[in-house]
């Protein structure tokens, strides 16, 4: 038993030794680091994984020889220009190379299509940005790709389980996870804000729309690099659905509301009449800015901290950038579920007001 | 990035923090009294929290 505590407390010192031994040149490092370029390189690439894609890259470094490797896989880009191009987007080489198709040369800048010559020259008006003429872009970029993962994943997911229950009122398989979850978003979302006469009809809507975003929230945290809920324009299609949605099934009472808000008095009504038709534009709005801010801001701050370890250099920054970073995963991975659920029950709020039926005022 | 933007957003951050502290914080109270209403209270909490972050996100778009 001694001797094993000895063996203990030696190979401890050891460990703190050769750490402290280790720790030393990169402490001597720090004293002429190339703090600016890195900064700059880190900011770089994060704004690169904000972005959308045309290829799928798990991860890129720069090799011995000063040559960039890229690991990853191409997509296929779809062009419209008079007449269908398809290729795969491994033809740019990462922005490095023009794309010949045709005849026709494509060049990937600021990751954008642009049509040029055969030099790959783009000009630029006075605010530098590029009058190239761009292609109708219709590409599976790497958004498109897991949108349509997430929804063909969906489509079997719940297709098996709806099958499942016309053999067996019990739930299998994934729906034993999956069910109190329906259960919960019917009795305490929906039924809760619509009612229970008209729930039924937005239960489909509501329950994709849920699955949908938790899913490729906790994609978002892989290490795979998805990030389609940053992208603003998928959050903006979710919320003109709900917006659709919701004007199409806005009954007389909801347009009264707005027009002529019953109850106050008349020059309040002519007030009140453009302040609430704005407030129907301004709730899909918030819902898309919400998705999207919420989604952007929690992959920046876990990136800056992961980039800390680069930036430090030293035995402190690494386990302060893991500490930090696997705190803010946990955080990250409720921020997941509760924008899902924020975007379901606002979706449900805004319906329930939509088919609301007043008594009298 | 200039001086002027980083206050703004300090300032946004300030007062939305500021106002969902107090959500967070009378939903506390209201639990504490009403435990059995805790369910529809939280509810309510997430939503009124949601509407002031998402003024919070737009006035930060905007700095």
């Amino acid at each position: 038993m001694n001797t094993f505590k000895l063996l203990k407390t030696i190979s401890l010192l050891w460990i703190l030794a050769t750490a402290s031994i280790s720790a030393k040149p990169a402490l001597d490092k720090e004293e002429h680091p190339p703090q600016k370029d890195l900064k700059a390189e880190i900011k770089a690439y994060i704004n690169h994984h904000l972005q959308d894609s045309y290829d799928f890259s798990l991860y890129s470094y720069t090799d011995e020889q000063g040559k960039h490797i890229y690991k990853g896989f191409p997509l296929p880009v779809i062009l419209w220009d008079n007449g269908l191009k398809v290729f795969a987007s491994a033809k740019f080489h990462h922005g490095e190379t023009l794309a010949e198709v045709d005849g026709n040369y494509y060049k990937l800048y600021h990751g954008k299509i642009y049509k040029t010559d055969a030099d790959g020259s783009i000009e630029y008006d006075a605010h530098h940005h590029p009058v190239n003429e761009k292609p109708l872009d219709f590409s599976l970029t790497k958004n498109v790709v897991f949108i349509l993962l997430v929804a063909l994943l969906m489509f079997f997911m719940f297709s098996k389980m709806a099958r499942n229950y016309q053999k067996n009122p019990l739930p299998t398989g994934i729906g034993r996870l999956l069910e109190p979850i329906i259960l919960y978003i019917r009795d305490d979302i929906a039924i809760p804000n619509i009612g229970e006469k008209k729930y039924k009809r937005y239960m489909s809507y509501l329950l994709t729309v849920f699955f949908f975003v938790w899913i490729i929230n906790l994609l978002g945290l892989t290490p795979l690099g998805v990030n389609v809920t940053n992208n603003i324009a998928v959050t903006l299609a979710l919320a003109l659905m709900t917006y659709v949605i919701t004007t199409f099934s806005g009954n007389k009472d909801y347009w009264k509301h707005i027009f002529w808000m019953p109850g106050v008095p008349w020059p309040m009504k002519i007030i009140l009449a453009p302040i609430e038709l704005l407030g129907t534009f301004i709730k899909p709005f918030s819902l898309m800015i919400r998705l999207y801010a919420n989604i952007t801001a929690g992959h920046v701050v876990l990136m800056s901290i992961i980039g800390l370890m680069f930036i430090f250099k030293n035995w402190i920054g690494s386990p302060l950038s893991f500490g930090l970073a696997f705190a803010l995963s946990l955080l990250e991975l409720l921020v997941a579920a509760l924008q899902a659920y924020i975007f379901t029950m606002l979706s449900a709020l805004y319906f329930g007001s939509a088919v609301e039926e007043h008594d009298h005022h | 990035m200039t001086i002027p933007n980083i206050v703004g957003a300090g300032l946004i951050v300030i007062g939305a923090g500021l106002g969902i502290g107090k959500i967070g914080g009378s939903a506390m109270d209201a639990i504490a009294r009403q435990p059995e209403a805790s369910g529809k209270i939280q509810t309510a909490m997430l939503i009124a929290a949601a509407l002031i972050e998402g003024i919070g996100f737009a006035a930060l778009f905007a700095a």
